[in-house]
């Protein structure tokens, strides 16, 4: 097929993503390029399938029908232990942290690095504290994650993900459930990943503001399918109903006096 | 009508079929990994002090409150017939062939299985283990390897001491309560106890083992979402690790009773 092309061009491609859970289809057909070194932000309704369609990217789920393609390998019948050399370049930060409860936050951190045969306590000692000053939270590696704030557990799940370096990170909801000022460090830091290390991204998000400040470039996935992709230019001018009623946030249920119960 | 009742017996008992099925695959998937991919000692040695080492005072004081009851019960009817001397042999030779083995079992199951499939059951619903996997760690190598290994060096140890604690405590019960003369006691004990009734009671200790890590790993492994969701895979856990103890215990004793007949030959 198309493989070496894309083997040059994109970082990630999906060709025509089915996943159906239970009596449900949430994946209807994605098909999605991102280029290497590219911020993407998808975007979309709750519940739409967008953090369905980023585990797929790293075979935390898999399809029904389609294709996944990591910088030119064909993921889709991969086993679970070869998926591991792609997990190696792909990090993912997920919408809850996941931090691992039983162990402290650089317990947690230098998890990956000791899981690659880093065995030296200096040298993962040394690597914790960069990454936590990359983070903004020095000193803070004996904490236990359940003595985090939100915020905090979300930027040590990033430190965790990013420790090895992988060349493309994915971001599950990283704002979500903070408050404005905590979402604006986060998205501040995830700008900042992108320069420093030139990571590939992939943000999914309904917050709008987080999507327009980091995207290059966004998609919208609208009942299973990837409804608009485009410069965030392009989103905001577009003429688009569905597109203007999900960026100013407006529901397509008419509120009528009925649906109160009060008849008019 | 026929269809109605084959198509209301057919689903559990596919889906029964499929569970049994899945703990077997999980179990097969272990022993590979035990072979083929590098032993995490540190999570080894805390699981050896999780099951092994903190279970004994439960298994100590189950044994011995058996071994006591089984003593004086057996007593009472044996003494009617001036046979209070055997007590010991029947004593020894059950705890050794059943009461240690099972009794250890399901205690084992309501200590360690239930914090087996809580604990991995929470991992599932929060996403941990999706985090382990991505982070390049297969969990089986992670999270079941240690734990079976564990305990299948652990549950013969835990028998083994219910077992001697069962046998003292029913010694200085006959001996000191029931005022049974304690050199005859001790030569009927002996004279009947082989030690094909050790390696019986040791070999189903192994054997439980293996029954309640799987049984309770998979049940972590497959918790759905929520507080409840960890709630009833312990419940499921635990319910269906005693059920295998108690069923699979019936089928070890007929087997094994082939290779180490029981009785005095």
């Amino acid at each position: 097929m198309n493989v070496p092309d894309r083997q040059n061009g994109s970082m990630i491609a999906v060709q025509g993503l089915v996943k159906t859970i239970g009596a449900q289809e949430i994946l209807r057909g994605v098909d999605l390029d991102v280029a290497r070194g590219e911020t993407l932000a998808i975007i979309g309704r709750s519940g739409g399938g967008k953090s369905v369609l980023l585990k797929h990217l790293i075979g935390l789920m898999r399809p029904d029908a389609g294709e996944i393609w990591i910088e030119g390998q064909n993921i889709i019948d991969m086993s679970e232990r070869n998926l591991s050399s792609i997990r190696q370049k792909v990090g993912i930060l997920f919408q809850g942290s996941a931090l691992f409860d039983s162990m402290t936050v650089a317990e947690n951190i230098a998890f990956p690095l000791r899981e690659a045969g880093e065995r030296d306590p200096k040298v993962l000692r040394k690597r914790v504290s960069e990454m936590l000053e990359v983070m903004e939270l020095q000193g803070q590696e004996e904490k236990m994650p359940v003595n985090l704030s939100g915020g905090m557990k979300k930027r040590v799940g990033l430190a965790r993900s990013i420790i090895r370096q992988p060349s493309c990170i994915l971001y599950d909801e990283p704002t979500s459930g903070l408050d404005p000022v905590v979402s604006d460090s986060i998205n501040r830091l995830i700008r900042r990943l992108q320069q420093r290390l030139g990571v590939t991204s992939i943000v999914v998000t309904h917050d709008m503001k987080n999507a327009f400040h980091v995207a290059d470039r966004i998609a919208y996935l609208h009942e299973g399918k990837i409804y608009f992709q485009g410069a965030p230019e392009e989103l905001r001018q577009s003429p688009n109903q569905i597109l203007q009623d999900f960026l100013l946030g407006r529901s397509d249920e008419q509120l009528t006096p009925k649906a109160f119960g009060v008849e008019s | 009508m026929f269809v109605r009742f084959f198509n209301a017996l057919g689903r559990p008992l596919i889906r029964f079929v499929q569970y049994l099925g899945e703990v077997v695959f999980l179990a097969a998937d272990t022993f590979r990994s035990l072979f083929t991919h590098r032993l995490r000692w540190k999570l080894f040695l805390n699981q050896i002090v999780e099951i092994g080492l903190l279970s004994q005072l439960v298994v100590v004081i189950t044994g011995g409150f058996t071994g006591a009851v089984f003593t004086a019960q057996t007593y009472f009817q044996f003494h009617k017939i001036g046979m209070g001397s055997a007590v010991g042999a029947v004593v020894s030779v059950a705890i050794l062939r059943e009461l240690g083995p099972v009794l250890t079992a399901l205690m084992v199951t309501g200590r360690v299985g239930a914090a087996m499939s809580a604990e991995i059951g929470t991992m599932k619903v929060t996403e941990q283990i999706d985090a382990l996997r991505a982070l390049a760690v297969y969990p089986t190598d992670y999270l079941v390897v240690p734990r079976a290994l564990a305990m299948m060096v652990s549950m013969p140890l835990l028998v083994a001491e219910c077992i001697a604690v069962g046998i003292a405590v029913g010694y200085f019960v006959a001996i000191f309560l029931l005022e049974v003369n304690g050199t005859y006691y001790m030569a009927n004990m002996v004279r009947w106890t082989r030690s094909r009734d050790i390696i019986m009671g040791l070999s189903k200790a192994f054997c439980f083992g293996i029954l309640i890590v799987f049984i309770s790993c998979h049940k972590g492994l497959t918790a759905r979402e929520g507080a409840v969701g960890v709630g009833r895979a312990t419940t499921e856990a635990v319910v269906n690790a005693s059920l295998a103890v108690l069923i699979s215990n019936f089928f070890l004793t007929m087997l094994l009773n082939i290779i180490y007949p029981a009785g005095y030959q």
